[in-house]
């Protein structure tokens, strides 16, 4: 782990109440318990990597979160008072968005009319194109995002552009928390290190992202804490600073029960809660 | 992890909560990127347009190429058909048929306006037609039988048109039944209700009053005077340019990218050649007609909620992507019902204005063929079947080529069973157009 990341994971922790917590979240569904009282924190200006395997509760603690889901118990906790989240729309006007694998962007429009959908900017009722593509290119901008031209329909854009416009996209509301799921997972080497970049971007304007992925190496790169899921409960949180990919794998796989990876847990998180 | 764990060392002062927040400034530790301070570099693989007529031409060749033929199809295809149809007759080529071609082209257009909405969603309306059909009767029955006040028939007809539109869209968006055969069934159904309300003779004439009146043959703009054809087109112009230099301006003062002065030029003039010679051979026959008035303005009306309202927004997003749609907040299920209540008032109005070129409502004001022309209009115009590109304008190409075929095969004295073949093969040669041109798009990032 380099110094940077772990810098910027104490800064992070300066502000100690956490904006976004989930408080022993269970979510049922049929006859099965896919989460199992469930504590996760994301504070300001901190990138929580939420890992585990197939199946193991990641995609439905989002949808929870997201509103795509009702949790059936525990407290989901914005900024210090706990909420109901029962709709996106609730999800979105606390200050939450989020952005899915399939990244959902209209192939017709172009990169302006995707980045405002549905937030449109208007002056006497009509679209206000001179606003928007400004306040697009200011964006883009700022996120060091390049794209060829801000007019052109998405159709004609890279995965790795799309989805950074698909990102660009959920900050046009000035969220406080971002949830990326599996960003990467169709990249390529660069466009996947350019994703990454405007993760750590998103961390330095004081964003709190959650970021689901399967990649470890992704894990490492950006990651201030991972919050490992196995079978719908808490496997473990660990700072990445001074925690190795093999205690988190472990605790993906389940491995974790035993002296070995227990031991090496408890050395560098004294709060691990493998043993849930 | 309810606690934060102890703080490593090295960290920030923790006494200052915002410490690491500074949006020009990176984050300590974090390795600064060149975000703020250079601006980002010109994509290398983009290729920028030269300014100039040089670099206009460029990028037209570039667009044909890659598959965005926008109306170049359609005005070539129309010229075809008008030197074809003047070198078998040279009667084809005179200020009457012209005239002739305008004041029928209104009907149709309209049924055709109101499909464009519909193809912008990616889906069909198969009940224009028989609704177009239905309207007319309404308006009989109302006006002739029950004497009722002309103006309050029109919008109850026009309302009775929406109506059905929308409940056939609750039907598609609500329970979800394909469109294809909700509409169907209206195609069937509301032809037996104006055949039922035609009742035993069949026919009702109609008195030239209100919007019949002005949709009737001898109404001309002005009275048919020559000035109002020079008005017309003198308002488009000046509106068309201004618009365009407006947006220029507020574009430049705002920094970002707008069309060169030239090309505002350029396209100004070509619109203003265009609207002054129709407007001098119009003049040369009896004036502009005031249903093709209407007809425009209405074309405008659509156009500028399609392409400046959030609405007409919302309209494209459907019809590209209805996930996202959904995901951005856009309600479908509204954006489809308003848009098949559209298409059913369009198909109203164009019934009126059908009916009042026969100054009658009878049985064949539903005509079957009635639909296909109207569908064949807007995909011939170059609205994709496929849904989320269009303009309204298409209507007006579309159907203006529909329609100088017909004043063509009717003044060759062709019979049915070859205005039929012909205008089958037009509509299926536009399908293949679009298809086409889809496909070039596609393999050239365009679609």
């Amino acid at each position: 782990m380099t110094d940077p990341v772990a810098g910027s994971y104490a800064s992070a922790l300066a502000d100690g109440e956490p904006v976004l917590a989930l408080r022993g979240v269970s979510k049922r569904f049929g006859a099965v318990q896919a989460l199992t009282d469930v504590e996760l924190e994301v504070h300001a200006g901190e990138v929580v990597a939420l890992v585990g395997d197939n199946g193991a509760g990641k995609s439905t603690l989002v949808k929870s979160i997201a509103g795509v889901h009702t949790i059936d118990d525990g407290q989901i906790v914005w900024e210090g008072r706990p909420v109901s989240i029962h709709r996106p729309q609730d999800s979105q006007h606390l200050g939450i968005a989020t952005v899915y694998q399939d990244l959902a962007l209209a192939d017709n429009l172009d990169v302006v009319a995707n980045l405002f959908l549905g937030r449109e900017l208007t002056t006497h009722g009509t679209l206000d194109e001179v606003a928007m593509e400004k306040r697009a290119q200011e964006l883009l901008d700022t996120l060091s995002i390049r794209i060829p031209s801000v007019r052109i329909p998405v159709a004609s854009l890279s995965g790795g552009q799309r989805q950074v416009v698909a990102i660009a996209r959920s900050l046009i509301g000035d969220p406080k928390v971002v949830i990326l799921d599996e960003p990467t997972a169709a990249l390529g080497v660069e466009q996947t290190a350019q994703v990454l970049d405007l993760v750590e971007r998103l961390r330095g304007r004081d964003l709190g992202v959650i970021l689901i992925s399967h990649n470890m190496v992704d894990v490492a790169a950006v990651a201030d804490t991972v919050a490992v899921l196995r079978l719908g409960r808490n496997n473990g949180t660990f700072p990445m600073a001074g925690t190795t990919q093999e205690t988190i794998i472990a605790a993906i796989t389940g491995a974790t029960d035993n002296a070995v990876t227990r031991r090496a847990a408890r050395a560098t998180w004294p709060r691990a809660e493998g043993e849930a | 992890m309810s606690t934060p764990p102890t703080r490593p060392s090295g960290s920030p002062d923790p006494s200052d909560p915002l410490s690491g927040f500074n949006p020009l400034e990176p984050p300590p530790g974090l390795d600064p990127t060149p975000s703020a301070a250079v601006a980002p570099p010109v994509d290398p693989r983009l290729l920028v347009r030269q300014e100039g007529l040089r670099g206009y031409v460029d990028e037209f060749k570039r667009k044909v190429r890659g598959g965005e033929l926008g109306s170049l199809p359609v005005v070539i295809g129309l010229i075809i058909i008008w030197l074809i149809f003047s070198l078998q007759n040279s009667q084809y080529f005179s200020a009457a048929n012209a005239e002739f071609i305008v004041y029928y082209m209104v009907g149709l257009g309209m049924l055709a306006t109101g499909l464009v909405f519909v193809l912008l969603l990616g889906e069909i309306d198969l009940s224009v037609g028989s609704v177009s059909g239905l309207a007319a009767a309404i308006y009989a029955v109302l006006s002739v039988e029950h004497h009722w006040n002309a103006w309050l028939a029109v919008i109850v007809t026009l309302l009775a048109g929406m109506a059905i539109g929308g409940a056939q869209g609750w039907i598609f968006a609500k329970i979800g039944v394909p469109a294809f055969v909700v509409t169907l069934a209206g195609f069937l159904a509301w032809q037996g209700v104006m055949l039922w309300l035609l009742g035993s003779t069949g026919t009702i004439n109609l008195e030239p009053k209100a919007l019949n009146a002005l949709f009737s043959g001898n109404s001309y703009f002005l009275g048919g005077d020559v000035a109002g054809a020079y008005i017309l087109a003198g308002i488009a112009v000046v509106g068309f340019g201004a618009s365009g230099f407006l947006e220029q301006r507020r574009r430049r003062t705002a920094g970002v990218p707008a069309r060169p002065t030239g090309e505002l030029v350029a396209r100004t003039v070509v619109l203003a050649i265009g609207a002054f010679l129709v407007a001098w051979i119009l003049n040369r026959a009896s004036g502009v007609p005031n249903n093709a008035v209407i007809f425009l303005a209405l074309l405008v009306i659509c156009d500028f909620v399609l392409r400046r309202t959030t609405y007409g927004r919302k309209v494209f997003a459907v019809g590209g992507n209805i996930e996202a749609s959904r995901r951005a907040g856009i309600s479908v299920p509204m954006v489809r019902i308003s848009v098949y209540a559209i298409s059913g008032t369009f198909a109203a109005l164009g019934g009126l204005a059908i009916a009042a070129t026969t100054n009658a409502a009878g049985q064949a004001g539903a005509d079957p063929n009635n639909l296909m022309m109207a569908i064949a209009a807007a995909v011939i115009g170059g609205t994709s079947l496929f849904g989320g590109r269009g303009r309204v304008w298409s209507a007006l190409l579309g159907i203006l080529v529909i329609e100088s075929i017909n004043a063509g095969l009717f003044m060759l004295g062709l019979t049915l069973d070859i205005q039929y073949m012909i205008t089958g093969g037009v509509l299926l040669a536009a399908v293949v157009v679009d298809s086409l041109s889809r496909r070039t798009q596609k393999s050239s990032g365009r679609a």
